[in-house]
């Protein structure tokens, strides 16, 4: 996994809340059995008309905010289904983190296995930086993860918490599969209490 | 000992290990896999190595892309059928049983579960989709994950997870007739949110869920996710035991395993971090009105005045209604319909299909409806016909299908066109979820039927029943 230590990058806002991974990528890009490609595919409803061409109209396509790689958005973002394919599309994408008030849970979690960041501000903070990426020609964020602190060139400064073991991981880049692994005999001894039972194995 | 939740209990005996300044290390005794969000997660498995740590804890459907057009069709879209040989491949290399699509027990990864018996008070269950929370209508832990914790599992049959909260919700007294459990799911997250249970684990009690058959527990497990929640569960009780017992992979020692799980539930002095009451006497049939579950009226009502919502709300209704293509204060009995689907994991189970099938008997789908009949499972789907349901339906003019996700989330050719509105069983009225600018309206179905026989939304409790 990618580490993810300190970033700096172009915010681009997306005031609505609620966004779900329906709108973040759509079903009909779930049927690839790759884990690249999904980028151009982000947002489509919202990117592309019945046509299959770009309407313009989108916030990502403003050519303020292109090459951004901070996203602002309203609460609860992320929400609906399981698929890993938005983090995938979000990241493909060129994003490496999101800001928002408040995350669904397997989105979020689902953001820490691919080295990408969801930063959690207050309402108001959230708001001020939704404001300044509107208003603010080419306006800039630094994500720093070593000091839990989202901050611009012009005053704006936030402390965000994230559990501690998920910062070790992104700040290290590490493969959980291989940390759970050194716990071998301890999930080999609870297997020896809990057998498997008989008759599933195909 | 401490007074524990039926979700403390499950937690605590399923721990593995709890590093410290890490994530507990939880046991997972159930992993099912389907098409969509796993051919990456065994990729990931051949890259590194490794093996499928425990094939007789892992089973395998196709769901998601499967046509619905009588079995032996050819599946026409290229990557769909990419995707389900993709899987029928890994579980032949990796030694995963496959309920394929010529299985006689294929169906919706979230009723076969169930269904086959595999689905157990106490278990901790995780699949790669959202609606893993269904699960937990048995007393057990099941929620929903993404792929790269599908090959974490598939690897270790363990997952590192941070612990969630709890909130009980309380639901006093009975349902009304007429008021299903989906209605309670609707109005439930009406009334919390669609962020409403964000990072805890509901379980739902009170008379009225004491009061629901298994099918109606899924139904409200099911809808745990569209208000936030990581799972949903209900304490295991006779209703439970009678629905498992006799099922293909129960337990082999059954009175030890009953005797197990009557120690499941809540103790009377458990603590939860958040407590929600409902009144079931208060709750009436809904309809959603707008593009998230949460918005959600009463079928005598209407569509909100806009004016009448907080600002922090009037934005996103705003949007909802203009993609809806709705006018605020509509009353929700004047929406006319084009399409009806009964089915998805939230509502095809065969109590669904009896209760819509008791609204159509000896009616006719409008004119200009179209509706749709998809069972979750070759096995709901048989006894369906046993029951004679499917004639019902044909007699009335739906369509009975295969079984499948179809319509609920159309990634397979059931699919809405621009502009189309439908009355649907399903769990999710996003934007473009059943197809780009189709409308969705979230209903059970009871109303579903209903609404596909008047042409437009109607009250159930004012059925004439033939």
């Amino acid at each position: 996994m990618k580490p993810f230590r300190i970033h700096h990058g172009r915010a681009a806002p997306l005031d609505r809340v609620n966004v779900d991974t329906d709108q973040i990528i759509p079903k009909q890009f779930l049927k690839r059995i790759e884990k690249t490609g999904f980028g151009q595919f982000l947002f489509y409803d919202w990117r592309f008309g019945a046509d299959g061409k770009k309407t313009g109209q989108f916030v990502l396509d403003d050519p303020r905010y292109a090459g951004a790689s901070v996203l602002v958005a309203g609460k609860n973002f992320g929400c609906g289904s399981s698929r890993e394919h938005a983090v995938w599309a979000l990241a493909d994408f060129g994003f490496r983190a999101v800001i928002s008030s408040s995350f669904a849970d397997i989105f979020a979690n689902n953001s820490t296995k691919n080295g990408f960041l969801t930063v959690r501000l207050s309402e108001e903070e959230t708001a001020e930086l939704m404001r300044r990426a509107r208003e603010i020609d080419g306006h800039e964020l630094t994500i720093d993860l070593e000091k839990c602190e989202v901050r611009d060139d012009r005053g704006f400064r936030a402390k965000f918490t994230i559990d501690e073991f998920v910062r070790h991981c992104l700040l290290n880049g590490l493969d959980d599969i291989g940390l759970t692994l050194q716990h071998e005999a301890e999930i080999a001894a609870y297997e020896a209490k809990h057998p498997a039972p008989a008759g599933i194995r195909g | 000992m401490a007074a524990r939740t039926l979700f403390e209990k499950i937690w605590d005996s399923h721990l593995v290990a709890t590093p410290a300044g890490r994530s507990p290390i939880l046991y997972i005794d159930l992993h099912l896999v389907h098409e969509v969000t796993s051919p990456q997660a065994f990729d990931g498995l051949r890259a590194t190595g490794r093996r499928v740590r425990q094939t007789a804890r892992t089973v395998a459907t196709v769901d998601h892309n499967v046509p619905t057009e009588p079995r032996g069709t050819p599946i026409t879209d290229e990557i769909a059928a990419r995707q389900i040989a993709a899987l029928q491949a890994n579980c032949e290399e990796f030694g995963v049983r496959l309920f394929d699509m010529d299985s006689p027990e294929q169906g919706i990864v979230h009723v076969i579960g169930p269904e086959l018996g595999l689905t157990q008070p106490g278990m901790t269950i995780v699949c790669g989709d959202s609606h893993t929370s269904t699960h937990g209508a048995f007393g057990s832990l099941a929620f929903g994950i993404g792929t790269s914790e599908v090959e974490h599992v598939l690897a270790t049959q363990c997952l590192a997870q941070q612990k969630p909260k709890t909130m009980k919700i309380d639901v006093r007294g009975r349902l009304p007739e007429g008021v299903t459990a989906k209605d309670l799911a609707l109005g439930i997250i009406g009334q919390i949110g669609t962020d409403g249970a964000m990072g805890h684990v509901i379980e739902y009690a009170g008379e009225a869920v004491r009061g629901l058959s298994m099918e109606g527990r899924m139904t409200l497990c099911n809808m745990s996710i569209e208000a936030g929640a990581r799972a949903g569960m209900v304490a295991p009780d006779e209703t439970t035991f009678a629905y498992v017992r006799g099922r293909r992979f129960a337990p082999a020692e059954w009175e030890k395993a009953v005797s197990q799980w009557r120690d499941l539930p809540s103790d009377w002095d458990a603590a939860f971090d958040k407590v929600v009451e409902i009144d079931a006497a208060q709750l009436s049939p809904f309809v959603t009105w707008g593009t998230n579950p949460g918005m959600v009226a009463p079928v005598t009502g209407r569509v909100p005045d806009l004016s009448a919502l907080r600002e922090s709300e009037r934005r996103a209704a705003e949007l909802a209604l203009q993609y809806m293509g709705l006018e605020p204060g509509k009353r929700i009995q004047e929406i006319g319909i084009d399409r009806v689907f009964i089915g998805s994991c939230t509502n095809s189970r065969i109590e669904d299909l009896r209760a819509a099938a008791r609204v159509a008997r000896g009616h006719r789908v409008a004119s200009k409806v179209r509706a749709l009949v998809v069972p979750g499972s070759q096995t709901v789907k048989r006894a369906a016909e046993t029951e004679g349901l499917h004639q019902i339906f044909l007699d009335a003019g739906f369509e009975w299908r295969e079984s499948g996700c179809s319509m609920c989330l159309g990634m397979n050719p059931d699919i809405l066109q621009p502009g189309e509105r439908c009355a649907s069983t399903s769990n999710r009225n996003f934007e473009g979820r059943q197809g780009r600018g189709g409308r969705t309206h979230l209903v059970s179905p009871m109303m579903a039927a209903a609404a596909a026989i008047a042409g437009h939304f109607t009250d159930v409790r004012e059925w004439k029943f033939r």
